[in-house]
């Protein structure tokens, strides 16, 4: 069981990232139904990339914003 | 020979010319928003991330010919953009060196860390998430070195596809996914270091 958690947290990033042969994927998925552990870290880090997505957001200043806009070619 | 003829070729030329033109900035500015998400995480300061958008599109407008209709326009810009950053002496910048410590931990070893630093028993992982701040997330960000960041702001943050983060920095799709890979883990192995640091 301890070399399955291994080799599925080797999967993880390339699981989520939808790089896993069919074959692979359905290894991965198999272990993770019977596998808590695992399946609990894997839902964390496809949190945790959403999360880093979400918290790195800064809006652009409506000045820059003015600023490309008049960039524009003047009709 | 009349010379009306060429004349008014010319002027439906130059008028369509001109719709194309404007058709492009529009379709460029609507794309300010993610352009400068992107921006934001290359460089340290809102004030640089702001030049360098500016300056990305006073380059896209000039040479808006060079642009291949039908093509990803957002990965053209970004391409201007990651020009301009090497430009402005990005390369000579100093990168923290990187041991094979930081990704040797594998991928369960933020979980782990937080889990083990709680309270509760066997939390579920929405709680283990809320130990992290929006603060940690953009210091270990920045604090991944520039080469493995670059991959993740494109990928995870822009959303750009292996195959666009490719062409935008000019490296193999390759080596895109092996910094992808080894930057998510320096990046959770900080957010780890800064958690029991706290």
């Amino acid at each position: 069981m301890i070399d399955w958690c291994e080799k599925c947290e080797e999967m993880m990033q390339p699981f989520l990232d939808g790089a896993l042969s069919p074959d692979e994927v359905q290894a991965a998925e198999r272990h993770l139904e019977g596998c808590s552990w695992c399946a609990k870290r894997y839902r964390f880090e496809e949190r945790l990339r959403h999360y880093v997505r979400v918290a790195t957001a800064e809006p652009m200043s409506p000045g820059l914003k003015a600023r490309l806009a008049a960039l524009r070619t003047p009709l | 020979m009349s010379e009306s003829a060429p004349s008014t070729a010319d002027t439906r030329r130059l008028a369509e010319e001109a719709r194309t033109r404007v058709r492009f900035e529009e379709e460029a500015l609507e794309l300010s928003d993610q352009v400068y998400r992107v921006a934001r995480r290359f460089v340290g300061s809102k004030e640089e991330a702001e030049d360098l958008v500016q300056q990305t599109y006073e380059r896209a407008f000039r040479s808006w010919r060079q642009f291949t209709p039908g093509t990803n326009l957002r990965a053209w810009l970004l391409r201007i953009l990651t020009n301009l950053n090497i430009d402005r002496g990005r390369r000579q910048q100093r990168s923290p060196q990187t041991t094979s410590l930081d990704t040797e931990a594998g991928d369960y070893f933020l979980y782990n860390a937080l889990e083990s630093q709680g309270p509760d028993e066997n939390p579920d992982e929405d709680r283990v998430l809320e130990r992290l701040s929006q603060d940690s997330i953009v210091d270990a960000l920045a604090d991944v070195p520039h080469d493995f960041r670059d991959v993740i702001v494109l990928v995870d943050i822009g959303e750009f596809s292996y195959a666009d983060a490719a062409q935008i920095l000019d490296i193999p799709i390759g080596t895109v996914m092996s910094r992808l890979h080894r930057g998510r883990r320096i990046l959770k192995k900080n957010l780890a270091d800064e958690v029991v640091n706290s």
